[in-house]
């Protein structure tokens, strides 16, 4: 079915083995989900040096793949690299709307779009519905309010999406692929990556985290971070820390949540030491079930949390580790 | 061979201050908050002024803002910034992405510069989008998610150690080049007293619409492409509740909740 404009685009990211990232498969769900009741069709591009397993993959999510194998989109910076050959793509459609995810490679493809095709940007979406273009939800003002915001009448533009506020669903038929070579010069200076390092510490991204637990200040150090660590493997859950925890050096920056950190929804988030200061809220307050233990009834924690258990975080810590374990 | 560092600064509401609104026409009222400036701002700023105490140069403020901004800035120039160019213009009142970077491009293009540093994102748009739009506009090296920032000014070079999922990729690109940095690049400082006397002092100039060259019809609220059309409160969690007694005691508490919420 020929759709009455364009489609609903998704700019997908790919993971170091070139399969598919996690927050792509649920940009891309929601672009199929918009699209049906848009009346239009959902579509995705992957840029990289070999597209082929990610584009398969996520022709599991929506109807049309178009997969540009650029080798230079490997050893230099990928999104402007990605950008630029995305936009060639989607010059020649008149798309309904272009969706990238909101984190790094996703806002640095979205701002390297909307400067080379002069679009407008809707950042940071909580929620997507449809009305006759995106209907956007942020979150603003530290979660405080929820805004809705469109772009103007008879324009298109480009959004970024929140991880983890779709959950990502396969379509009920597998998509089409298309391979498209690139084509033309590469006008943007290109960045060319010069060295690699891995980090031991990268395990499971801890956006992916159904169950975080967390220290703060209250810690004390890379000792009391070990109790935090024993809590979240015996909830099988992730480990993750305020601003003041890692500027004090007890653990990595990758693990940091809030403003200047990640911004997580887990199922649960539990807390230790952690005063919940609205820099800290603001990455985990929409958590599911959110448990404070906190030896101040006061902090504000206690505001927005579902139980807080008042008392001497290793002691409460200890018990409760005592308690997970010895459950049948 | 000194380096020309330019500090893109927003000055943001205080979000530790609370007092954040948006006004009746569905903009953020900047008049109802103090502003400071955004924090993640501060962290380049914090590597810029090492920079040029490493290698010598100048550090410079670049702010689009209300006209009180000034006093924002002064801040940034007691932190040891040498000086500010604040943008503003009663036309770019409710600018949206495209106006932002259009102002602070045209500022650009009258500056001269080694390196232009921006934040992560900003506490108010927490969009993050900015940086890689002004690099794509002026055809600037973009070098993102910096945990580090290593100029090379006498091979005119930068590298940057690019935050990426698995751990560290080491970026290279010529001069000039625009980098957007982290908190990795350290905590940063305090001003001191001298430096807010100093501060005092400092200059900070402020240029129209006009002085960009820049046609005030064609930015700001007026061309906004994009438009606030809802605003409610966020669902209310339900109460808290609140257990003190022995650890045993907190920690069956915590079981319980877990357990009738199906999480363990």
């Amino acid at each position: 079915m020929a759709a009455s404009k364009g489609a609903i685009w998704v700019i997908a990211e790919t993971n170091a083995d070139g399969s598919l990232a996690k927050s792509s498969t649920e940009v891309a769900t929601l672009a199929r989900t918009l699209a049906a009741v848009a009346k239009s069709d959902a579509a995705g591009i992957v840029v990289a040096a070999d597209p082929k397993a990610a584009a398969n993959e996520l022709a599991g999510y929506v109807g049309r793949v178009v997969a540009i194998a650029e080798p230079k989109a490997d050893g230099h910076a990928w999104a402007q690299v990605a950008a630029q050959r995305a936009a060639a793509i989607l010059a020649s459609d008149s798309p309904a709307a272009v969706l990238t995810g909101a984190g790094p490679d996703g806002r640095d493809v979205a701002g390297t779009l909307a400067a080379l095709l002069d679009r407008p940007v809707l950042v940071n979406a909580t929620a997507v519905a449809w009305d006759g273009g995106p209907s956007v939800e942020m979150s603003v003002f530290g979660g405080k309010l929820v805004t809705t915001s469109t772009f103007s009448d008879g324009e298109w533009g480009i959004v970024t999406v929140r991880p983890n506020v779709v959950t990502a669903e396969k379509g009920g038929s597998a998509g089409k692929v298309e391979s498209a070579k690139p084509d033309g010069e590469l006008e943007l200076p290109l960045v060319p990556v010069v060295d690699r390092t891995e980090e031991s510490a990268a395990a499971l991204p801890i956006e992916e985290a159904r169950v975080i637990v967390a220290g703060g200040r209250g810690v004390g150090g890379e000792d009391g971070f070990k109790l935090v660590q024993d809590i979240a493997d015996a909830l099988g859950g992730a480990v993750g820390a305020t601003r003041a925890a890692v500027d004090s050096g007890w653990i990595p920056y990758a693990q940091q949540i809030g403003q200047t950190g990640k911004i997580v929804k887990p199922q649960l988030y539990l807390a230790l030491g952690i005063s919940g200061a609205i820099q800290h809220k603001v990455g985990m307050q929409t958590a599911g079930t959110i448990i404070g233990i906190n030896r101040d009834p006061d902090a504000p924690i206690a505001e927005f949390a579902d139980l807080v258990v008042v008392g001497d975080l290793f002691e409460v810590g200890k018990a409760l580790l005592d308690a997970l374990r010895s459950r049948p | 061979m000194p380096l020309r560092i330019i500090v893109l600064t927003k000055p943001v509401p205080d979000p530790a201050a609370a007092a954040e609104k948006l006004g009746p026409d569905g903009r953020l009222d900047r008049a109802a908050s103090t502003a400071v400036i955004n924090g993640n701002d501060e962290y380049t700023l914090e590597a810029a002024l090492k920079l040029v105490a490493e290698h010598e140069g100048e550090v410079m403020l670049l702010s689009m803002a209300p006209p009180t901004a000034v006093e924002t800035m002064r801040k940034g120039l007691a932190m040891g910034a040498h000086k500010g160019v604040l943008v503003s213009d009663p036309a770019l009142a409710g600018s949206d992405y495209t106006s932002t970077v259009a102002a602070l491009v045209a500022a650009l293009e009258g500056l001269e510069y080694d390196l232009v540093l921006a934040g992560f994102d900003t506490s108010d748009g927490v969009g993050g989008v900015v940086g890689a739009a002004i690099a794509t506009k002026l055809k600037l090296p973009y070098l993102s998610s910096a945990a580090s920032i290593e100029p090379d000014p006498g091979a005119g070079k930068v590298r940057v150690k690019r935050i990426s999922p698995t751990g560290f990729d080491v970026l290279e690109a010529p001069m000039p080049a625009l980098i957007v940095g982290t908190q990795l690049l350290g905590e940063p400082r305090y001003p001191s007293l001298k430096g807010i006397m100093a501060a005092r002092s400092k200059e900070v100039v402020t240029k129209s619409l006009a002085d960009l060259g820049l046609d005030g019809k064609t930015v700001g609220g007026g061309v906004a492409r994009t438009k606030v059309t809802g605003k409610e409160k966020p669902p209310a969690r339900g109460a808290t509740q609140v257990v003190r007694g022995s650890a045993e005691e907190g920690a069956k508490a915590i079981v319980d909740l877990l357990a009738s919420r199906r999480l363990i």
